[in-house]
């Protein structure tokens, strides 16, 4: 052990940035250094930061995965801005990464993978540890494959070298382990049960995580531990939870508390593909899930089995939302329930599919032919998932009506530490069935207060009846192409769903409740960042407050009292500007100014910062 | 078990006008069907007609069960979501031969490759009708239709063939005009357990007037169609004298009585083998080179999608520690901070 005195420095927040080939294992690292320190009692979130190709050449640009993680102790709603410490495996990785980090960071490479070959695979001319790139950096040169396999080795288990470089992430968790003064012992166990199936990978990765970690104390290159302490007074049962399991999770819930079963019709897509997967995990709570030939037959199970009594579900994203336009339109005439999530990402086309947008917007109020209201709802934070699908489900069942989750690839893949909610407190889901043989049944006879039909199912006796895409007559549900009637019932679908609005919670403002100079607008997935940056700028003493909106169609009852509160409107969002586009459509009496971004990154808090300050400066 | 009321055809009729041309072969469809459902023994209940777009997709509003209407082609994967969510119920789809071969073919055959336990009832008349007489996927080659005034540049599906290329396990043809051979089928379909395919050749009165007359037509039929019946030889025509033999790699007509053939030597037929090539050829074969098969061509038993689905999450329902969403919010790894 080394004499030398080493400092800790206590820090409020650290951004660690893992990056290398996507076949190096830093997901798995990420996830094993978050769940170190989601036991700690940090507050935390994470973000990956997938390429589009499964496995690009090894060593190249285009085959740079990484993972970033957001530990703090206080509260923490943005994967970060900037790295405080970048891990690059390669130089490809290093190169990818050097935009992200913070001046003055750590950063630790594998400096056996820094020669001319691995240069000229990532594309770098000169040599950047030679060139002066890298000054004013804590460069950390740790030798990890080398000493990962001399660790395997020398454990005469007869592992060959392949088997042994699989193990050089457990080598950068050992000395992020001491970097941030973390139980050893946490590690190890995380690995035994990762590697559960497979044991005898156990020892090897134990030891190679305990080299990384010896490493990193004797070394003296590494002279400062950070110290994140645990959140204060932050209580109660935690777990890590992606976007996308949320959904998942929330949309079970919902079946489960309105008594139904649920059904998901779904073709694989990016970034959507996971809540399908997780899905179909979950037989045993009745969940069925079947993959669709295609988007279409993928909502088109959906509606079979709501109209079978089942709670039908589809999952995709974009294009595949357009794909199921025109069956949404038969869900919006049937008047079935049906829950349709739409994880955006980057458009239009393939454009960026492991990348995050909020560019899907209006297609989802809008992009259906003929006059065919949908409500849509949009989820917030990875952990927040959970209660709009739940809440999503609660809509359709009790209104009777398809409706829209939006979601986006930075909430689906983000992590957060959630707090488990009180099932039991979970609001009642009372889907509006019909006793067999009664008598006063029509298909298209309506609940006075929310306009809903009821829901006859094949298989109940006296009910026998026939919906479908011809437009139908009012109570009776006979084909009916009368002029007037059509009317009524377009006028009736329109109404069923803007009284949705008497079922949901008002508009918040986070910040000024009696308005004030500035009102920053969001909805969706860049909640955190917006968040944090109204809630830096107001403790630096300006006068902004936020409105971040999860209910969009209908919104709000009292969303023109909070837009009239204010002098100026700033209406932020990762599109250019189809919010904006919206509010103005509904409330056209205010101007609103717009920040937009389409680069496949979520908001920096950083930029919203300077945005708000130059707004209320002007 | 629950009794069974006795049904009639007159529990299947609705009391709303039947909108179909007069003299559509839809008719007799109609009626075959609401004929052959109260010898099932299901309840009325239980029974769903569901549909796409077309003439033939008119089909649930003149039933009177639970029914389904729904969209141009979409009919096969809205009826594999209802019968994988609800196994207990019957379940029909009436299609046409563009609803399910042209806007809906990728459905249709994905739902025969799954083998779900549906009827599917396929209205070929060759021709669109409710858009009015453009060419479809089954029209002959050369045909003048309305978008083929030159003839038609595309060659046909038979829709038998594609049935057993995507692994089908029921195949049967039916004529219009027949409605006994009709009653029959269908029940032999809805006993069946998987996708059943029934091609009925019928007649567009307006659009595409006697397309299967030069071979079903009262006066030559005989010579150009053969009855199928599992565990007979096939033998057709006028004297019942011809019959089909297996000559190297095709079916051939041969005479019995001609050449040293007796009934002995000609085919017999076997709808149940699994092996699809005589099925292949029967459902293939036209006039002149040989008759059009009539009845069904191949029955196969196989495990269906809903019931292995269904098993398997009875099997994890009856397995789980994990009963409720609750316990599952509450499994694996949680942080508990004091």
């Amino acid at each position: 052990m080394s004499e030398m005195q080493k400092k800790v420095v206590e820090r409020d927040e650290v951004v660690i940035k893992f990056a290398g080939d996507s076949g190096d294992g830093m997901q798995l690292t990420g996830t094993q250094f978050s769940d170190a320190s989601a036991s700690f009692g940090n507050e935390l979130l994470t973000f990956p930061d997938y390429p589009a190709e499964i496995r690009a050449p090894q060593g190249t640009v285009a085959g740079v995965s990484g993972f970033q993680v957001h530990i703090g102790n206080k509260e923490v709603q943005t994967p970060g801005d900037l790295a405080d410490v970048l891990i690059a495996m390669n130089p490809a990785a290093l190169k990818t990464n050097m935009k992200w980090v913070k001046s003055g960071a750590t950063i630790i490479i594998d400096i056996d993978n820094f020669d001319n070959k691995h240069y000229k695979k990532a594309g770098y001319v000169e040599d950047p540890l030679g060139d002066g790139s890298l000054d004013g950096y804590a460069l950390i040169k740790a030798p990890i494959t080398s000493l990962s396999r001399s660790t395997v080795n020398a454990l005469n288990l007869g592992i060959d070298v392949k088997t042994a470089d699989k193990t050089r992430n457990q080598f950068v968790m050992g000395i992020l382990m001491w970097l941030f003064d973390r139980d050893l012992k946490q590690g190890e166990e995380f690995i035994a049960q990762k590697f559960a199936k497979k044991p005898n990978l156990i020892q090897p990765n134990q030891a190679v995580l305990r080299a990384g970690y010896s490493y990193a104390e004797t070394v003296e290159a590494i002279a400062t531990q950070f110290h994140v302490n645990p959140v204060k007074g932050k209580k109660g049962t935690f777990r890590q939870i992606t976007g996308n399991q949320a959904t998942a999770w929330g949309l079970m819930a919902g079946a489960e508390k309105a008594g139904l079963k649920l059904f998901l019709g779904s073709y694989p897509i990016t970034p959507a593909s996971e809540i399908l997967h997780e899905l179909s995990k979950h037989k045993h709570l009745g969940v069925k899930t079947f993959q669709a030939e295609d988007e279409i037959a993928g909502i088109c199970t959906a509606i079979g089995a709501s109209f079978g009594g089942n709670l039908g579900m589809t999952t995709t994203s974009g294009p595949g939302l357009s794909l199921k336009t025109e069956a949404m339109g038969l869900a919006v005439i049937t008047e079935l329930p049906l829950v349709i999530v739409d994880v955006q990402r980057g458009g239009p086309s393939t454009g960026l599919p492991t990348k995050t947008e909020q560019s899907d917007l209006l297609q989802a109020i809008h992009g259906r032919h003929g006059e065919s209201p949908m409500p849509v709802i949009a989820a917030s934070t990875p952990g927040n998932c959970f209660n709009y699908a739940y809440e999503a489900c609660k809509i359709a069942v009790e209104h009777m009506t398809p409706i829209i989750l939006l979601t986006d690839g930075y909430l689906a893949n983000g992590t957060e530490l959630w707090e488990i909610p009180n099932y039991e407190a979970m609001p009642k889901i009372v889907p509006p069935f019909v006793k067999d043989n009664d008598p006063d049944y029509q298909p298209y006879k309506r609940d006075a207060e929310k306009l809903n039909r009821r829901w006859a199912l094949p298989g109940q006796k006296g009910l026998e009846h026939r919906i479908g895409g011809l437009e139908k007559s009012d109570i009776y549900g006979e084909v009916s192409h009368d002029p007037y009637n059509h009317q009524v019932m377009t006028d009736y679908r329109a109404e069923k769903v803007k009284r949705i609005a008497n079922f949901i919670p008002e508009q918040k403002i986070i910040g000024n409740q009696d308005g004030g100079e500035l009102l920053v607008i969001g909805w969706g997935g860049t909640f955190g960042a917006l968040n944090m940056a109204v809630k830096e700028l107001r403790e630096e003493g300006y006068d902004v407050s936020l409105a971040h909106f999860n209910y969009i169609f209908p919104l709000p009852k009292n969303t023109e009292d909070v837009l009239k509160k204010f002098k100026k409107r700033v209406v932020c969002e990762l599109n250019l500007g189809q919010f904006a586009d919206y509010l103005r459509t509904q409330y056209p009496q205010y101007p609103y100014e717009q920040y937009n971004k389409v680069q496949g990154l979520p908001f920096f808090i950083g930029e919203l910062k300077d945005k708000f300050k130059q707004m209320l400066e002007k | 078990m629950e009794e069974v009321q006795k049904l009639t055809r007159e529990d299947f009729q609705t009391d709303k006008p039947v909108k179909w041309c007069a003299g559509c072969g839809s008719y007799s469809i109609l009626a075959a069907v609401q004929n052959a459902l109260p010898q099932l023994g299901i309840p009325k209940e239980k029974i769903v007609f569901v549909s796409g777009i077309g003439c033939s997709s008119r089909f649930p509003y003149y039933m009177k069960t639970y029914g389904f209407h729904t969209l141009h082609g979409r009919g096969a994967a809205i009826a594999s979501g209802l019968k994988s969510a609800r196994p207990d119920l019957n379940v029909w789809l009436a299609t046409g031969d563009g609803d399910s071969m042209a806007i809906g073919g990728n459905h249709f055959i994905h739902l025969i490759r799954r083998n779900i336990d549906i009827n599917v009832l396929v209205f070929n008349n060759k021709i669109y009708g409710l858009t009015k007489g453009q060419y479809s996927p089954t029209t002959p080659y050369g045909s003048i239709t309305k978008s083929s005034p030159d003839g038609t540049i595309e060659n046909p599906f038979r829709p038998g063939e594609l049935v057993i290329g995507a692994e089908g396990n029921f195949f049967a043809r039916v004529i219009d005009k027949e409605p006994r051979g009709m009653e029959k089928v269908m029940i032999d379909a809805a006993n069946h357990k998987g996708t059943s395919i029934i091609e009925v050749l019928q007649n567009c009165v307006i659009f595409n007037d006697h397309i299967h007359e030069s071979i079903v037509g009262k006066d030559v039929r005989d010579d150009r169609i053969i009855m199928l019946e599992h565990g007979k030889p096939m033998i057709f025509g006028k004297e019942r004298n011809k019959g089909l033999v297996i000559d190297g790699q095709d079916l051939k007509v041969v005479t019995i009585g001609e050449n040293g053939i007796t009934e002995k030597d000609i085919l017999v037929h076997d709808m149940t083998t699994k092996n699809p090539n005589i099925h292949y050829m029967l459902a293939r074969m036209t006039y002149p080179t040989h008759p059009l098969a009539i009845g069904v061509i191949r029955c196969v038993e196989d495990a269906t999608y809903e019931t292995v689905l269904q098993a398997q999450v009875d099997n994890a329902v009856a397995n789980t520690k994990i009963k409720t969403v609750d316990q599952l919010l509450h499994s694996g790894q949680i942080f508990e901070i004091k």
